[in-house]
């Protein structure tokens, strides 16, 4: 009994102790912790990782928990900073004492991918698309599918839609997307993170989604682009605004993106690019960064840390199945760098 | 008595001092776990405190839930939870008892004993062991199933429990669609392989717990039913289940709990759509799906809400086994036999 009471102390103890030794810096280094979306999860940890292991002593900590819960974190100053897919609303900019600084820093598409046996390369309408995730296409062989398919064996079964069941950037963007081409959409259920589909299963996250779709005959939904490349998934080629059907690829997606002008607060949203070669589909995903820092460690190795990814990092951003940025966006993103300033009482 | 050795003695201080101390430290201990579970519920009910004055009851009574018109209402995953979690406790009870019952009559082990006989080693040193080491890993398997975590059960029902049953399903539903609970085709996700996977789930809490209260049943019931000419099959209906049935029924109050609960799997399974249907083959929802699906991402406004439908979730578990409990009181008081 003695030995095991005190055996219980010692773990009591050590548990109390705990926060005590933890602190933010690291011995005569330097800690930064973000919080975020998870859609550029697997960018950022590739940086972060690259980053800290040329540069000793800088240790960089990302938790992809989600856009709302990164936003979260930056307005109750628990990370250094944040990351969204959303961008991040005027009012919650408004609620961080100081200010932030929201940096686009890679871009990723939306693809639609399906369950349909024998079917390659399937187009659909903007008719088409914005029709079934309202529920109002419902069955594979509906004429405002087989019109633009001619020669494909469009199987007369229903159409089986997936969205996402957790509340994701994901859906925000292919909501804002699908709201700015259907009106019908745009008044009910609208863009939201979550909303209130009128159609279909819902499956968690994005592998969730595929494993449902894969599991499931006839059925289509909406993932990220880098996933279903990883995946070897087929994705639907979608209809743009100038009526022409394009592929997600990464050239038609930076199309997208460039016929989006940048503005001087860098949100910027391709709801609906309007350019002949542009995916339908694509989005920035920023970096929610404080206008100033208390912590000259932190700040420097911060100001370094977004040099690189906005110089060497975007190498790496295609092999993962993000969108480089075009250079003028890069450009753009790195003179806004010096929006972000010490505070002039800093240590 | 010339020397006054006696073996026995008043406690000495430092053991009554140590008495004292135990004692008070499973009193602390004791009321601490109360006390969490009191202030749990508190900050719950504090947090969901704007949304009940918000929605109030309606919360309960209507079905949408849409983040972007600020309307909430949980009707569906109410419904979802109770009727998945009932379909799981009704064929988790019937499978788990029955296992039970097997075990505790000792079939397999007769059985092996019955193959044993036919070659003459019932009693050989290493054969003569088979028969209680065959009941013993069945005993063990059965409850190894509760050491499989949840997602494996979810990726196991997404990936072969639903492409199994689904023909079976869209067959039932073409012939008879007609009848209310094959009223859709079964996509993917839905009721149906939820309650299947939730059921298994289960089923090792019903079985365990019923198996060791069918165990302590005095032998000398079995054999005055036997005396009475009673055959086995009426000796287990009418004399070893009723005496055991508090167990059972405590095991099985135990595993609507867990169903109740269940998020994981049933968040893979479910279908997760804000659906109100009686069909088994619809997809619907549950308040633990809701609750893990939707808090990652939740505005200030929407965590409110979900912590007035994690109260609703606490209440049901809580009417659930205080219900339970009545039952338990009622049911099993004429029912036990003498002992």
């Amino acid at each position: 009994m003695r030995p095991l009471l005190r055996g219980v102390f010692i773990i009591l103890l050590a548990a109390l102790s705990y926060p005590a030794c933890s602190s933010n810096k690291t011995a005569g280094g330097v800690k930064l912790s973000g919080a975020g979306a998870s859609f550029p999860a697997p960018l950022y940890q590739k940086w972060f990782k690259a980053y800290s292991s040329s540069h000793p002593g800088v240790e960089i900590d990302y938790q992809s928990v989600g856009s709302g819960s990164g936003i979260k974190s930056v307005i109750d100053k628990t990370v250094d900073f944040g990351a969204s897919d959303a961008a991040m609303s005027p009012e919650d900019q408004a609620r961080v004492e100081g200010g932030v600084q929201l940096l686009p820093l890679t871009a990723g598409c939306i693809v639609l991918t399906y369950n349909l046996e024998g079917v390659k390369d399937l187009k659909l309408s903007r008719a088409a698309y914005a029709g079934i995730f309202l529920g109002k296409v419902k069955m594979w062989n509906d004429p405002l599918i087989a019109k633009v398919n001619p020669g494909a064996k469009l199987p007369d079964k229903p159409i089986n839609v997936v969205v996402r069941a957790d509340g994701s950037g994901t859906t925000f963007v292919f909501t804002k997307h699908l709201s700015a081409i259907s009106p019908e959409f745009a008044k009910n259920p609208g863009a939201n993170a979550l909303p209130n589909w009128p159609v279909g299963t819902r499956s968690k996250g994005n592998e969730g989604v595929t494993a449902s779709i894969m599991t499931t005959p006839g059925a289509i939904g909406y993932i990220e682009y880098g996933y279903a490349t990883s995946q070897n998934l087929p994705m639907a080629i979608l209809e743009n605004k100038t009526g022409a059907y394009v592929a997600p690829s990464t050239a038609s997606a930076q199309a997208a993106l460039a016929a989006v002008p940048l503005p001087d607060d860098l949100i910027a949203w391709a709801s609906d690019p309007d350019a002949k070669d542009a995916y339908p589909i694509a989005t920035y995903t920023w970096l929610i960064c404080y206008k100033q820092y208390h912590d000259k460690g932190k700040f420097e190795t911060l100001q370094g840390l977004l040099n690189y990814c906005l110089t060497d990092g975007q190498k790496d951003s295609e092999v993962l199945g993000y969108i480089p940025l075009p250079s003028a966006v890069s450009d753009k993103v790195k003179a806004a760098l010096q929006n972000i300033t010490l505070a002039p009482n800093a240590s | 008595m010339a020397e006054d050795i006696t073996i026995s003695q008043p406690p000495s201080r430092w053991q009554g001092a140590t008495d004292k101390f135990f004692r008070g430290l499973c009193y602390t201990f004791a009321w601490l776990s109360i006390f969490l579970v009191v202030l749990i519920v508190f900050r719950i009910a504090m947090q969901a405190g704007p949304a009940v004055r918000q929605y109030g009851l309606g919360f309960l009574t209507t079905k949408t839930w849409d983040p972007n018109q600020e309307q909430f209402g949980v009707l569906p995953e109410i419904w979802g939870t109770v009727y998945t979690s009932l379909l799981a406790l009704l064929i988790g009870s019937a499978f788990g008892v029955a296992a039970a019952v097997f075990m505790s009559e000792g079939y397999l082990g007769g059985f092996i004993f019955g193959i044993l006989k036919f070659f003459h080693v019932q009693f050989h040193p290493f054969w003569g062991k088979l028969p209680n080491q065959a009941e013993y890993t069945l005993k063990n398997l059965i409850e190894l199933l509760a050491a499989i975590p949840s997602v494996v059960y979810g990726l196991w029902g997404l990936f072969v429990v639903i492409p199994l049953i689904r023909p079976a399903c869209n067959w039932l539903h073409a012939k008879m669609g007609w009848f209310a609970l094959f009223s859709t085709d079964l996509s993917g996700p839905g009721v149906l392989p939820a309650v299947v996977v939730l059921s298994i789930m289960i089923l090792p809490t019903i079985t365990a717990i019923s198996r060791h209260s069918l165990s302590t049943v005095p032998p000398k019931l079995r054999m005055a039913a036997y005396g009475l000419g009673a055959t086995q099959w009426e000796t287990i209906l009418a004399v070893i289940l009723p005496t055991a049935a508090r167990g059972i029924f405590a095991g099985i109050i135990l595993a609507f709990g867990r169903a109740l609960g269940e998020t994981m799997a049933l968040a893979m399974l479910v279908g997760n759509a804000n659906v109100l249907s009686i069909s088994l083959f619809s997809p619907a929802n549950t308040l633990a799906a809701l609750l893990a699906n939707t808090f990652p991402e939740a505005h200030p406004k929407e965590i409110s809400v979900l912590m007035y439908a994690a109260l609703i979730l606490l209440g049901i578990t809580l009417a659930v086994n205080v219900i339970g409990a009545a039952i338990l009181e009622r049911t099993s008081a004429g029912l036990e036999g003498g002992k």
